[in-house]
């Protein structure tokens, strides 16, 4: 039977093309792979191969014909001993015109201003629990710990993480509990023991992947995003990476540009990736419990300065936090302020000096970045009429940035005064350490900005 | 350091050469529908063809064993399509439908089957070879003596992943098989205008690899290389390198005018060195097959393809509430 030889798209964008040149003539013989014509593209001058053998019949569009849009028949291939002189062409038809457009989602009608959401403010443990006071450093080794001894699969990786006890401590003592197998020192090499996680991830373990800081995690940053956040979706549900990538993040002191990045705002971008940033040694704990447990990969952000910090940690088994439910540290009705990290060290800060001066500040942990807990956010914005935003991360494309927008769609009628992102200034971090102090965030310029949006 | 070594014949019997046979046909006529449907549109965005090298993946699936694994790059349709994936699953994810391996989410590039134990179908060049070796990783953990082919081309062996992955490999005695399949140009680029040492097989040396070049034009002695390969891992000895000498006769994907390399190249390398004609007069003169029971199979395989092309076009769209399904578990 006759078939016809149709105009191919030659690359992801062409839809038309020129026939530049037949290779073929009618009658010719044609074995698969053959160069039939030579077509150009929006690209370049292709060779056309055929895809089946047979005969030329019939050559329906002459060479140097511009214009020629994918799809249409070009020639009839016959089956050899076929008689060709009997065949015609059928009519060309121009493909479909491409499906309009979706349509847009229409743009919500004016409308009173919503209702505040009802945030979920169930307490973190129950009342009465006995406390205890630890640092985040003890509180993350115990959550590691804790997990580990509860499921054969979860091992940690890093550099220094076993013998040596962790560059920062943060892993001491588990190499004793655990061994070689499950506690294990990698060479340098953040971009090969980044993606070996994930390989193993979807080999059915749960890998703790420590990074030294967040600042070598750029090397591996194609890993964390490109294979452990989108295989999930791009297997259509198959196979995922149930894995924790943790370590110090944000500026520390004194090391310079290039030790001193808050990753949060890159990393809270992906979707497929979870990410926490806690502030205080339960919050490490219960997060960090739940990380581990999550079956999606989790950017774990902790910092340096805060690993020496004490707070109070349920003494409880199984003490976990989930993702998505901020802390409302301060209840407050003048103003909201929403941190998270070390940020919220500022904001604590900044709230009691404002005390003093009679301004009354509702300060809110976000906790985690991906998911964030918005409803508590706008619950509170609802009601203090005023936000400011508080990190030490740029402030181009800043966690801030995105809650102002959000906040503008959400409670928009409800605010009194422009939001005000504090944040790190726009530089490289330097050296110098008065200029370092002035790069980073402050108490000061919290207090500042709750006074203009107060108009204090 | 097992040196380069002439591929001699192992003991096969006719009907393992008509299996290889009948598995390499399936991959080129599958290559070949699938270039011939993104000619009608019916495939978009990047569509590298597998075609020329079906006797690499063919010979090494030779050697698997039931639950070992395998990760390659974005030229995956063959790797899938030899370790049992149904081929109309692999081709509607080619045309973007549901009834795709990734429901139409992943694309050429991005395919996977947890239940034939193949893990992608990854689209950044390199970025497989780590993440195989993790999968090794887990099988060594488990203690389970299964083994992963992690494939990789020419290209990719200059990615620095690739030997930082080299290093854990050799230390922790991974059971992880490199297999590169030297298909001799990286996209345009001629091996000897990218690569410093043309000897890949030779980069594993300074970790203590083994490696070893193999003809990968000849379905046999990819087979016989990737039983001693297969030997070497599951017996704990650690990774092992093959690199495959290949040719793909289509450009480097669906797009690529092929300007770097001539018509003549490729038509000799078609004409003397084709890896299904190779084993077609193996079958014959051995007398394991007749050219009837040749065409028989071809029929067959035709049969496959063009039904997984009806399938493929067949099959629906994704539904639209899947573009939020699959983000997190």
């Amino acid at each position: 039977m006759a078939t016809e030889i149709l105009m191919p798209a030659l690359s992801p964008t062409m839809e038309e093309g020129t026939l530049a040149k037949w290779l073929v003539k009618e009658g010719d013989t044609v074995q698969s792979g053959d160069i039939l014509a030579e077509i150009e593209t929006d690209k370049a001058t292709m060779e056309f191969e055929a895809v089946d053998e047979g005969v030329i019949g019939k050559i329906l569009v002459t060479e140097g014909t511009e214009g020629v849009a994918v799809n249409t028949a070009i020639a009839i291939l016959a089956e050899d001993g076929e008689d060709v002189s009997a065949i015609e062409a059928t009519p060309v038809v121009a493909p479909d015109e491409a499906a309009p457009a979706a349509t847009a989602p229409a743009a919500a009608p004016a409308q009173a201003a919503p209702a505040p959401p009802t945030p979920d403010l169930t307490p973190d443990w129950p009342q009465g629990t006995p406390m205890k006071t630890q640092t985040v450093r003890e509180a993350l080794r115990d959550a590691m710990a804790e997990e580990m001894r509860g499921d054969e699969d979860v091992y940690l990786m890093g550099e220094e993480v076993a013998e040596y006890q962790g560059a920062y401590k943060i892993s001491q003592g588990l190499l004793d509990e655990f061994g070689s197998k499950r506690v294990i020192d990698t060479p340098i090499t953040e971009h090969g023991f980044a993606g070996i996680a994930v390989g193993a991830a979807f080999g059915g373990l749960k890998p703790i992947v420590e990074f030294m800081t967040f600042n070598f995690a750029m090397q591996a940053i194609d890993q964390i995003i490109n294979s452990a956040a989108k295989t999930l979706y791009m297997s259509g549900g198959q196979m995922g990476a149930p894995m924790v990538f943790r370590g110090p993040n944000g500026a520390a002191a004194r090391v310079g540009a290039q030790h001193s990045q808050d990753y949060a705002a890159w990393y809270a971008q992906i979707p497929g990736l979870k990410v926490a940033m806690p502030y205080s040694a339960s919050d490490a704990k219960g997060l960090l419990k739940s990380a581990i447990r999550d079956p999606n990969p989790v950017i774990f952000l902790e910092n340096e300065i805060m690993y020496g910090r004490s707070f109070e940690v349920p003494d409880m088994d199984d003490f976990t936090i989930p993702f998505g439910k901020a802390r409302i540290w301060r209840e407050g009705s003048d103003v909201t302020i929403v941190s998270f990290g070390i940020g919220m060290h500022y904001a604590l800060e900044a709230a009691d000096k404002l005390a003093e001066d009679g301004i009354s500040a509702e300060v809110i942990d976000l906790r985690t970045l991906r998911p964030i807990d918005y409803d508590t956010v706008i619950a509170s914005v609802m009601k203090t009429n005023r936000c400011v935003t508080v990190e030490e991360g740029w402030p181009v494309g800043s966690i801030g940035n995105h809650l102002s927008a959000t906040i503008m769609e959400r409670a928009f009628d409800y605010l009194d005064a422009p939001v005000i992102n504090c944040t790190g200034k726009d530089v490289p971090m330097p050296y110098a350490a008065n200029l370092e102090k002035l790069a980073l965030t402050t108490t000061d310029e919290v207090v500042a900005a709750v006074k203009q949006v107060t108009y204090r | 350091m097992a040196a380069k070594r002439a591929a001699k014949k192992p003991n096969v019997s006719g009907e393992e050469l008509t299996q290889y046979y009948r598995d390499m046909l399936l991959i080129r006529r599958f290559e070949e529908k699938a270039g011939q449907l993104y000619g009608m549109g019916l495939i978009g965005g990047f569509c590298h063809l597998y075609i020329g090298q079906e006797a690499v993946v063919v010979g090494l699936e030779a050697a698997t064993e039931d639950g070992d694994k395998r990760i390659t790059s974005y030229r995956d349709h063959g790797h899938m399509l030899a370790c049992g994936m149904d081929a109309n699953g692999v081709m509607a994810e080619l045309t973007g439908r549901e009834g795709g391996y990734s429901k139409g989410k992943g694309g050429s590039m991005h395919m996977f089957s947890k239940e034939k134990h193949f893990y992608g179908g990854h689209g950044i060049v390199g970025a497989q070879v780590p993440l195989g070796a993790g999968l090794a990783f887990a099988d060594k953990y488990k203690d389970n003596s299964r083994v992963t082919f992690t494939y990789f081309g020419d290209g990719a062996a200059n990615q620095g992943q690739v030997y930082e992955t080299f290093n854990m490999a050799a230390l922790w005695d991974l059971p992880v098989i490199f297999v590169i399949e030297n298909n001799q140009y990286a996209m345009g680029t001629a091996q000897a205008r990218s690569t410093s040492s043309q000897d890949i097989y030779k980069r594993g040396e300074a970790f203590g690899i083994p490696g070893e070049m193999v003809d990968g034009m000849d379905v046999l002695a990819v087979k016989d290389a990737s039983e001693r390969a297969v030997k070497h891992c599951r017996s704990g000895k650690g990774p092992y390198i093959l690199e495959v000498k290949t040719y793909r006769y289509r450009g480097h994907s669906m797009s690529d005018p092929a300007k770097y390399r001539t018509r003549e190249e490729v038509q000799k390398m078609r004409e003397e060195r084709d890896p299904i004609e190779n084993v077609r007069q193996l079958l014959l003169t051995g007398k394991h097959a007749t050219e009837d029971d040749l065409k028989a199979i071809d029929k067959e395989i035709k049969a496959i393809v063009n039904a997984s092309a009806d399938f493929a076009k067949e099959s629906p769209l994704p539904d639209e509430a899947e573009l939020w399904t699959d983000i997190y578990a």
